[in-house]
C-alpha cells in the first residue's frame, strides 16, 4: 500500500471514527488464551536447525529448551542455565563442559538427555543449513563434529579451534539453532538421511513451554502449553498467532476484543489506537538497524572525504521525527543499544555545507551520478527519496531503483549497487554477530566470494579493523572486550562506507489485561510463557 | 436401401462425433495447459530473481548457497529443467514450495478451496442483485433507476477495493459488530469440523455443524460482497447493454404491437436472447474471481490463492508459482469450455 492510500485509509477511519464514535472492546479472548495479530509469511520452516526468519523464531524460542537461555522477565541479565546445570572452561580455554541438568523432559515424555544435546548441536552442523555459521564459526565441521561435541554421561562438551570468549559462544547457543530436539522423535521421522529435517519443518520436538499444534503457512500457528514445562505449564494453555497483513486490519480485531496483541500496526494507526480504553501501547528496542551503504567499487564512493560527506547528507532528526515517527530511532552505531558494547554517540547531522566542503576537497564539487537499490517497502523508499533530496543540494544525482526484495539483493550480493538503503538483524546476542559483517572482511576479492558479509559486499577492506574484531571476540575480560567494542565503532563511524542511520523500536498494541510479554528486545525472540491475563 | 444404411449409422455417429469433439477438447485443453506451463516455466527462470536467497536467505554462506542452487536443479541448462520439470507434472507432482515447505500441490488444495468459497459466493451474490439490476436500468433507460444502476456500476469500477474493503470492515465490523472479522473463522472454532472439501462452509454443512457454519458465514458474507459487488458493477452494465440492443429490435416491437404483456416482452423475449451473451459475461467474471483477489485476501486474512501466487513470486518461490499458475490458467481454460458448452446449448445456430 503506498503512502498516498494509507493516508486516504486512515483519514477515512478517522472521519469514520469521529462520526459514530468507536466503541470500546467488545469481547475478549478467553482467559487462558493468548491471540496475536502478526505477519507470519516469513516462516519457510520451523526446524530449528533451519530456521532464520523472525517469525519462526518467535514460534522456535517457545518450543524448544537451550543450554543457557535468556529469561524474558531480566534480559539484561544475560544467558542463564537451563539444559546445562552448569559449565566449565578448560585451561587452555578451548573447551566447555555442560553438566546436564537431571529431571527435564520433552513434549513426548522422553528423558533430556546429553545424548540429545549431542545430537542437536551436531544435527545443526551437519545438515549445514542457513544458520550453520552461528556454530561453525566456532571451528564445528560436518567431519569433526565427532571429535568436538561430544557427550558422555550426564555431560556434553564442546571444543572450539580458538580459546574465543566464553560470553561470546554461550550467547550464540541462545540463538534458534542452539535448541535441544528430541532425538528419538525426530530420528523416528527420518527419511532419505535427512536427519528429521523434512519433518520438522512443520512439526516439534521439544521440551518448551509449548507444543506445536500446527502451522497454517499465511494463516496460523497454533501451540498448546506442555503440562511438564519446567519452570511450570504456562498461564495461556493456548497460543494463536494470526496472519493479519494489513495494519487497519490488526488495529480493528484488537479493538473488537478479537486478538490480545496487534504486532504491526503503521505509525498512523499506533497514534489512532492510542489512549483508547482497555489498549496500551508497549514500546521495546527491537536490534534491527537501517543503513545506508556505500560501494567502494565506485570511484567516487571510494574516497574518504565522499564517504563523509554522504553521512552529512542524511537528515537523520528530520525521517525520524516524521515517517518513520516511533517506529525508528536515530542510532549512527552498528551495535544496537541493549547489546553489550553499544555505544550512544551519534555525531552526524544533515550539514548540507560541511557536506559541500568535503565533496570539494575530495575534487568532485561538480557531483556525478549514483543507482540506489531498494526493496519495496516503504519506509526504504522514502529514506531513499530523502536522501535523493540532499544529494542533489550537493549536485549528486541518485537514481533509485526499487525491485523486489530477491531483485535487490541479489545485485547487492554481487557487488552491483553504488548504494543500498538496507536492513540488519543480529543473529545471537553477541556483539561479534554485527562486528564480523561490518567491520571484518578478511579477503575483499571478487573471488572471495563472501556475500554474507556486509563489508564484502559494499567492497570494503576495513584494514586493522579485521584484527581488532577478531582479537575482541577472543577477549575473555569482559570490561576489556566492552572497551574493544566501543574502540571499533568509533573507528568504524568516521572511516566506513556505511552510514547507520536507525534501531528499530517495536511498538505493540496490547490489551490492557495481558501482563508480562517481552518481544525478545534487540537481542532475542519473543516469549509467551510467562504471560498472564 | 439409402434410408436403411442411414438407420444402421445413426447410433454410431453421435458417438463418434462425440467422442471426436471430447478427444479435441483434451487435446486443446492439453496443448493450452503445455503452452502455458511453457511461458511460466521460462519467464520465471529468466526473471531477475534468484530463487536460491529465497531458500537460504541472505547470509547463507557460498557453499551453502551452491548446495541449495544444485538441491532446486539450478545448476542444469533450461531445457533440462523444464523436461524434469514435466515429468514430475505429469506425475500430478508439482515440487516443493519453498516458502511453506510442502509440496506445492497440498497447499494449492488447502488454499483454492478458500478462493472457491469466495469466488462463488461472490459471484452468486452479484449475478443475483446485477442482473436485475441490469434488466431493471435498460427497461427504464434514462430514468432515476438507471442512473442508480450506472452510479452503482462507475462506483464499483472507481473505487480502490482495498479502501471500500477497509471501510466496510470498520462498519460492519468494528462499529456495528454485524460481521466477524477478517479470517475465516474465530479462533475457536478453527478445527471443529473435519476438512472433506476445504470449503468451511460445505465442510460445517455435512457436518451439521451450524455453530460454525454460522460464525463461517459472517466471515465470509463481508469479502464475498465486496467482490459480489465489483461483479455486480460489470455484470450490471453489461445486463444493461445487452437488454438494451434486445429491447430495440424488431420483434420486441412486433411483441407489443401484438399487445404482449411488458413482464412478458421483457423477461421472455428480450432476456431470453441475451442469455447467452450473459452467460459468457458471468463465467468470465467467475474466472476472474476464482483467480484469486489479492487485496480482498490481504485485508480480509483470507488465505486464498490469489495471495498464495503473489507471495511465492515475490519470494521467487517458482514450485509455488508455476503450480498456482497452472491450476488458476486450467480452471480459466475449463470454464471457457463450459461456456462454450452452455453456448451451443442455448443457441442452436452455434451447433
Amino acid at each position: 500500500m503506498t503512502a498516498f492510500s494509507r493516508l486516504m485509509t486512515s483519514a477515512a477511519l478517522g472521519l469514520a471514527v469521529m462520526a459514530t464514535g468507536m466503541p470500546a472492546a467488545m469481547a475478549e479472548t478467553p482467559p487462558n488464551m493468548l491471540v496475536i495479530a502478526n505477519r507470519i509469511d516469513d516462516i519457510t520452516s520451523l526446524d530449528p536447525a533451519e530456521s532464520f526468519e523472525f517469525s519462526g523464531s518467535d514460534v522456535i524460542r517457545n518450543l524448544y529448551l537451550k543450554l543457557v537461555n535468556l529469561d524474558p522477565m531480566d534480559m539484561e541479565a544475560g544467558y542463564k542455565p537451563e539444559v546445562a546445570d552448569s559449565w566449565e572452561v578448560s585451561e587452555d580455554g578451548k573447551t566447555i563442559t555442560f553438566t546436564i541438568r537431571d529431571g527435564l523432559t520433552f513434549v513426548s515424555g522422553n528423558p533430556v538427555t546429553a545424548e540429545d544435546v549431542q545430537f542437536s548441536l551436531r544435527r545443526a552442523v551437519i545438515l549445514n543449513k542457513t544458520p550453520s555459521f552461528i556454530l561453525t564459526q566456532f571451528g564445528f565441521t560436518p567431519e569433526n563434529v565427532a571429535n568436538t561435541i561430544v557427550g558422555e554421561g550426564n555431560t556434553v562438551s564442546i571444543t572450539t579451534d580458538k580459546p574465543y570468549a566464553t560470553s561470546f559462544v554461550l550467547n550464540c547457543l541462545t540463538a534458534t539453532i542452539g535448541a535441544i530436539v528430541d532425538s528419538k522423535l525426530v530420528m523416528e521421522h527420518e527419511t532419505g538421511g535427512d536427519m528429521g529435517n523434512g519433518w520438522l519443518k512443520t512439526h516439534s520436538a521439544g521440551g518448551g513451554a509449548y507444543a506445536l499444534n500446527e502451522w497454517k503457512p499465511n494463516e496460523s500457528v497454533t501451540m498448546t502449553a506442555n503440562p511438564d514445562f519446567y519452570q511450570g505449564e504456562p498461564a495461556m494453555k493456548r497460543v494463536i498467532i494470526r496472519h493479519v497483513q494489513e495494519s487497519a486490519s490488526q488495529r480493528l480485531m484488537l479493538e473488537r476484543g478479537d486478538i490480545d496483541v496487534a504486532r504491526n500496526l503503521n505509525p498512523e494507526d499506533i497514534a489512532g489506537i492510542e489512549g483508547e480504553e482497555g489498549i496500551r501501547i508497549d514500546e521495546e528496542l527491537g536490534g534491527q538497524l537501517m543503513y545506508l551503504s556505500f560501494n567502494q567499487k565506485n570511484p567516487e564512493l571510494a574516497k574518504p572525504q565522499v564517504r563523509e560527506a554522504m553521512k552529512y547528507l542524511i537528515d537523520y532528526a528530520g525521517m525520524e521525527a516524521s515517517f518513520l515517527k516511533g517506529q525508528w530511532a536515530v542510532q549512527q552505531n552498528f551495535l544496537p543499544l541493549t547489546f553489550q558494547g553499544a555505544v550512544e554517540e551519534n555525531p552526524f547531522s544533515l550539514d548540507i555545507e560541511k557536506a559541500k566542503a568535503l565533496l570539494a576537497e575530495a575534487g568532485v564539487p561538480e557531483g556525478f551520478t549514483i543507482e540506489a537499490g531498494v526493496r519495496e517497502a516503504q519506509e526504504r523508499i522514502e529514506i531513499a527519496q530523502t536522501f535523493q533530496n540532499a544529494l542533489a543540494q550537493v549536485g549528486i544525482k541518485l537514481d533509485i531503483t526499487v525491485g523486489t526484495a530477491a531483485q535487490i539483493l541479489g545485485r547487492y550480493r554481487a557487488r552491483e549497487l553504488d548504494v543500498y538503503v538496507g536492513t540488519w538483524g543480529p543473529d545471537y546476542p553477541d556483539p561479534h554477530t554485527n562486528a564480523s559483517t561490518f567491520a571484518w572482511n578478511p579477503d575483499n576479492s571478487d573471488a572471495a566470494g563472501a556475500t554474507g558479509i556486509l563489508a564484502w559486499r559494499n567492497a570494503w577492506d576495513p584494514g586493522d579493523l579485521t584484527a581488532k574484531v577478531d582479537a575482541a571476540v577472543t577477549e575473555n575480560d569482559t570490561g576489556k572486550r566492552v572497551e574493544m567494542y566501543h574502540d571499533i565503532q568509533a573507528e568504524f563511524r568516521e572511516t566506513s562506507p556505511f552510514a547507520i542511520l536507525f534501531q528499530q523500536k517495536r511498538q505493540t498494541a496490547v490489551a490492557d489485561d495481558v501482563q508480562n510479554l517481552n518481544l525478545g528486545d534487540a537481542i532475542s525472540a519473543a516469549a509467551y510463557w510467562p504471560v498472564t491475563k | 436401401m439409402p434410408q436403411a444404411a442411414t438407420r444402421r449409422g445413426r447410433p454410431a455417429a453421435p458417438l463418434a462425433g462425440f467422442l471426436g469433439r471430447a478427444a479435441a477438447g483434451i487435446g486443446s485443453l492439453a496443448v493450452t495447459v503445455l503452452g502455458l506451463l511453457f511461458v511460466t516455466f521460462f519467464i520465471g527462470r529468466v526473471m531477475p530473481i534468484d530463487p536460491v536467497l529465497a531458500v537460504v536467505g541472505e547470509r547463507a554462506s557460498p557453499e551453502v548457497y551452491a548446495d541449495a542452487r544444485a538441491a532446486l536443479g539450478l545448476d542444469q541448462p533450461l531445457p533440462v529443467q523444464f523436461w524434469y520439470y514435466l515429468r514430475e507434472v505429469a506425475r500430478g507432482d508439482f515440487g516443493m514450495s519453498l516458502l511453506t515447505a510442502r509440496p506445492v500441490i497440498d497447499d494449492i488444495a488447502r488454499v483454492f478451496p478458500a478462493t472457491l468459497e469466495l469466488a462463488t459466493l461472490g459471484v452468486l451474490i452479484g449475478v443475483l442483485i446485477g442482473v436485475p439490476l441490469g434488466v431493471l436500468a435498460a427497461v427504464n433507460r434514462g430514468r432515476w433507476v438507471d442512473q442508480i444502476a450506472r452510479l452503482v456500476a462507475l462506483v464499483g469500477y472507481s473505487m480502490p477495493i482495498f479502501w471500500l474493503g477497509l471501510i466496510g470492515l470498520l462498519v460492519f465490523y468494528g462499529i456495528l459488530g454485524w460481521v466477524g472479522g477478517p479470517g475465516r473463522l474465530d479462533v475457536f472454532y478453527d478445527g471443529l469440523v473435519p476438512t472433506v472439501t476445504g470449503m468451511i462452509l460445505v465442510d460445517s454443512a455435512l457436518a451439521g455443524d451450524w455453530t460454525v457454519f454460522s460464525n463461517a458465514l459472517s466471515h465470509i458474507i463481508l469479502p464475498a460482497s465486496l467482490l459480489g459487488y465489483f461483479s455486480l458493477a460489470y455484470i450490471s452494465r453489461m445486463t444493461r447493454s445487452f437488454m438494451l440492443e434486445a429491447l430495440s429490435a424488431e420483434y420486441i416491437t412486433t411483441a407489443r404491437v401484438k399487445g404482449m404483456s411488458e413482464w412478458r416482452v421483457v423477461w421472455v423475449h428480450a432476456f431470453r436472447n441475451i442469455r447467452v451473451q450473459l452467460l459468457t459475461v458471468i463465467v468470465l467474471s467467475y474466472a476472474n474471481l476464482l483467480e484469486g483477489s489479492v487485496l480482498t485476501e490481504i485485508i480480509f486474512s483470507w488465505p486464498g490463492i490469489g495471495f498464495y501466487i503473489t507471495n511465492a513470486l515475490l519470494a521467487a518461490d517458482m514450485n509455488a508459482v508455476l503450480g498456482g499458475t497452472v491450476v488458476v490458467g486450467t480452471i480459466f481454460i475449463i470454464l471457457n469450455m463450459v461456456s462454450d458448452l452452455l453456448y451451443k446449448f442455448f443457441d442452436p445456430r452455434a451447433r
